[in-house]
C-alpha cells in the first residue's frame, strides 16, 4: 500500500533546506512557492525521499490563481506526496519545468500549456498537444466561454 | 570495379491519421533515411472532444457516460477509476457485492483489451487479420457477458458511485463460470500460435528496447512499463477496492522490448481469469448499491484516484466546489504518457519496426485525445 506522506513533516524538511519556499502544506500536500518550485522538486527526487515517479501533472484555475498541481510517487520506497504550486497573475503565468527531472512530464506539460495557458520555462519543445497552433484561447481556463 | 558513393537524403512521411495501424487517428511524422527511422514526432489531438472541460458542466453521476468514451476498448475500468474518485472524495461506502461485481468486470475488461492488444501485434507484424479472429472470437463472449449485464457492448455506463447499476441476471454467473473454464484453454491456442513462432521471435525480441531508468522517468506505466522489469502495480503496491483478498502473480519482463510486453499481457490474461474464479466462489449476496442522493456534493477540496486500467494507471483529478458538479476533472491518460517514449523506442529501426513497437504501446486514441 502506498503511504502517503505528511505534508506537514516534508515541508519541514524543506524549509530547512530552502527557508521560505513552503507557502502552506496540511496532511497530504504542500504548496510551494512557484520561484523554488524546481529546486523543491529536484531535492525531493534526489534525497532519501526518492520521488523518483512523477504520476500526474496538471493544472486548476481558480481565478485568484492558477495552480499546477504535481503526484509524486517513489516507486523504491512506496510512498506518494502532492506538491502544489501558484501563479498569480492571469496574463503571462508562468512556472520551471520539471521536465529535465522527469521526462514523464515532457507530453503534460505541453497540455497544460494548450489548455490553460501556463508557460513551463526550460522545457525542450512546448507547444499546443491537442489544439492547433494559432487556437485562440484556452479552454480549460474558466473565463473562456 | 569501382563502386560509386550513393547519396541519400532524409525524406519526412506523414503516419496516419488515417493509417491502419494507428489504431484510430493518431499521426507520427517520420523522418526517413531510406528506410531507417531517423526521427519521429507524434501529432495528437484528432479525437479532441474536450471531455475535461464538458465535464465541469455535468453533475457527478452525469459524467459516468463521458468515461466510457475515454479509453473505449476498456471503459469499464474507466467507469470504475472515476466512480472510485468520486467516492473517495465524498466518503461513499461501497457495499460487498458491488465490490466483487466491480472486480469480475474490471478483470473481464482486462481480458477483452489485453486480447485486442495481443491480436492487433500479429496484425502489425504482417499476418493480416486472420489469427487476430481468434482474439476476436473470445472477446466477443466477453462483449456478450457484458450486453447481459448492462446492456451495451462498448459503452457500459454500468458503475455508479456507490455501486453499481443493475445487480446482474442470473443465467450470467454461470455464463462467466463457463467463460472462466475455457479461457485458459484459448490463451494455450495464442501461446501455441505465437510464443515460440519463429517469425514473431525474429520480429520482436530486441526491438523497442525500452531501458528500466527511462521507464521510471518517462512515467510509463501497465505492461509498458513491466515489460521493462519493474515491479509496480496498483492493485498490489496500492491496493484498492478488495485486491488483498485474492492471490495473484504479478507478471514481469526482463529485457523491455516488444516481446517482452506480448508476455507480461499473455500472464496477465491468466492472472485476471485466476482473479475471476477466487471472486466468483467469495461473492456475497447483498445490496449493489448504496444509498447515494441523485445529486452528490462533494465536501469542498480535491481527490487523486486512480486505478491500474488495462493500458497503464488510470488517474482522475477531481476538485470539488461543494456543488454538483466537479469544479475540474482530469484524466491522467495512461497511454499518452507511455506516448512520451515513442521517439527513443524507435530511432535506428526500420518503417516496419516502427508500426510494431508503436503497437506495442497498445493506444487507444479517446483516452489520449480526450
Amino acid at each position: 500500500m502506498t503511504v502517503a506522506l505528511s505534508g506537514k513533516g516534508v515541508a519541514e524538511e524543506i524549509s530547512k533546506r530552502f527557508p521560505g519556499s513552503v507557502v502552506s502544506s496540511d496532511e497530504m500536500t504542500i504548496v510551494v512557492s512557484c520561484d523554488k518550485l524546481f529546486a523543491v522538486a529536484e531535492f525531493l527526487k534526489t534525497s532519501d525521499l526518492t520521488m523518483d515517479y512523477l504520476v500526474n501533472l496538471t493544472s486548476v484555475d481558480y481565478v485568484d490563481y492558477f495552480e499546477v498541481v504535481y503526484h509524486l510517487v517513489s516507486i523504491k520506497r512506496n510512498h506518494s506526496l502532492t506538491l502544489k504550486t501558484r501563479l498569480y497573475g492571469r496574463e503571462k503565468p508562468s512556472v520551471a519545468s520539471v521536465t529535465p527531472l522527469w521526462r514523464g512530464a515532457e507530453l503534460q506539460e505541453r497540455e497544460v500549456y494548450d489548455l490553460m495557458g501556463i508557460t513551463f520555462e526550460g522545457h525542450p519543445n512546448l507547444k499546443r498537444l491537442l489544439l492547433w497552433e494559432g487556437y485562440p484561447g484556452h479552454p480549460l481556463r474558466r473565463d473562456y466561454l | 570495379m569501382e563502386t560509386t558513393q550513393l547519396r541519400t537524403e532524409p525524406f519526412v512521411i506523414n503516419l496516419g491519421p488515417h493509417h491502419p495501424s494507428t489504431h484510430g487517428v493518431f499521426r507520427m511524422r517520420v523522418v526517413f533515411d531510406g528506410e531507417v527511422v531517423v526521427d519521429v514526432e507524434p501529432m495528437f489531438g484528432y479525437l479532441h472532444r474536450g471531455i475535461e472541460k464538458l465535464a465541469e458542466g455535468r453533475t457527478y453521476t452525469q459524467i459516468i457516460p463521458l468515461t466510457d468514451r475515454l479509453d473505449y476498448l476498456a471503459a469499464m475500468s474507466n467507469n470504475w477509476g472515476y466512480v472510485m474518485a468520486v467516492e473517495k472524495l465524498a466518503s461513499v461506502p461501497v457495499p460487498e457485492r458491488a465490490e466483487y461485481l466491480r472486480i469480475i468486470v474490471g478483470e473481464m475488461m482486462r481480458i477483452s483489451s489485453h486480447l485486442l492488444a495481443t491480436g492487433f501485434l500479429i496484425n502489425e507484424l504482417g499476418a493480416f487479420f486472420t489469427p487476430l479472429m481468434y482474439m476476436y472470437r473470445e472477446r466477443e463472449k466477453l462483449l456478450d457477458l457484458f450486453d447481459m449485464l448492462c446492456g451495451q457492448r462498448l459503452t457500459y455506463n454500468y458503475m455508479r458511485v456507490g455501486g453499481v447499476s443493475h445487480d446482474p441476471p442470473p443465467e450470467w454467473w454461470p455464463a462467466v463460470k463457463r467463460f472462466v473454464q475455457e479461457m485458459p484453454s484459448y490463451i494455450d491456442d495464442y501461446e501455441n500460435l505465437i510464443t515460440t513462432n519463429e517469425i514473431v521471435l525474429s520480429r520482436t525480441k530486441g526491438v523497442g528496447v525500452l531501458s528500466r531508468e527511462l521507464a521510471i522517468n518517462a512515467s510509463a506505466s501497465g505492461p509498458f512499463l513491466r515489460a521493462s522489469g519493474i515491479d509496480w502495480d496498483l492493485r498490489r503496491d496500492d491496493t484498492y477496492s478488495i485486491y488483498n483478498r485474492f492471490k495473484f502473480d504479478i507478471p514481469i519482463g526482463t529485457n523491455g522490448d516488444v516481446y517482452d510486453r506480448y508476455m507480461c499481457r499473455v500472464k496477465e490474461m491468466r492472472q485476471s481469469v485466476r482473479i475471476i474464479e477466487q471472486a466468483l466462489q467469495q461473492v456475497p449476496k447483498g445490496e449493489f448499491r448504496s444509498n447515494v442522493p441523485h445529486l452528490i456534493r462533494p465536501p469542498v477540496g480535491d481527490v487523486y484516484g486512480h486505478i491500474e486500467a488495462p493500458r497503464g494507471e488510470l488517474g482522475f483529478y477531481l476538485v470539488s466546489d461543494n456543488s454538483i458538479a466537479p469544479y475540474r476533472f482530469h484524466v491522467r491518460p495512461s497511454t499518452m504518457i507511455n506516448l512520451t517514449t515513442l521517439r527513443d523506442l524507435t530511432i535506428g529501426w526500420k518503417l516496419a519496426d516502427l508500426i510494431v513497437i508503436f503497437g506495442s504501446v497498445d493506444v487507444v486514441l479517446g483516452e489520449i485525445d480526450r
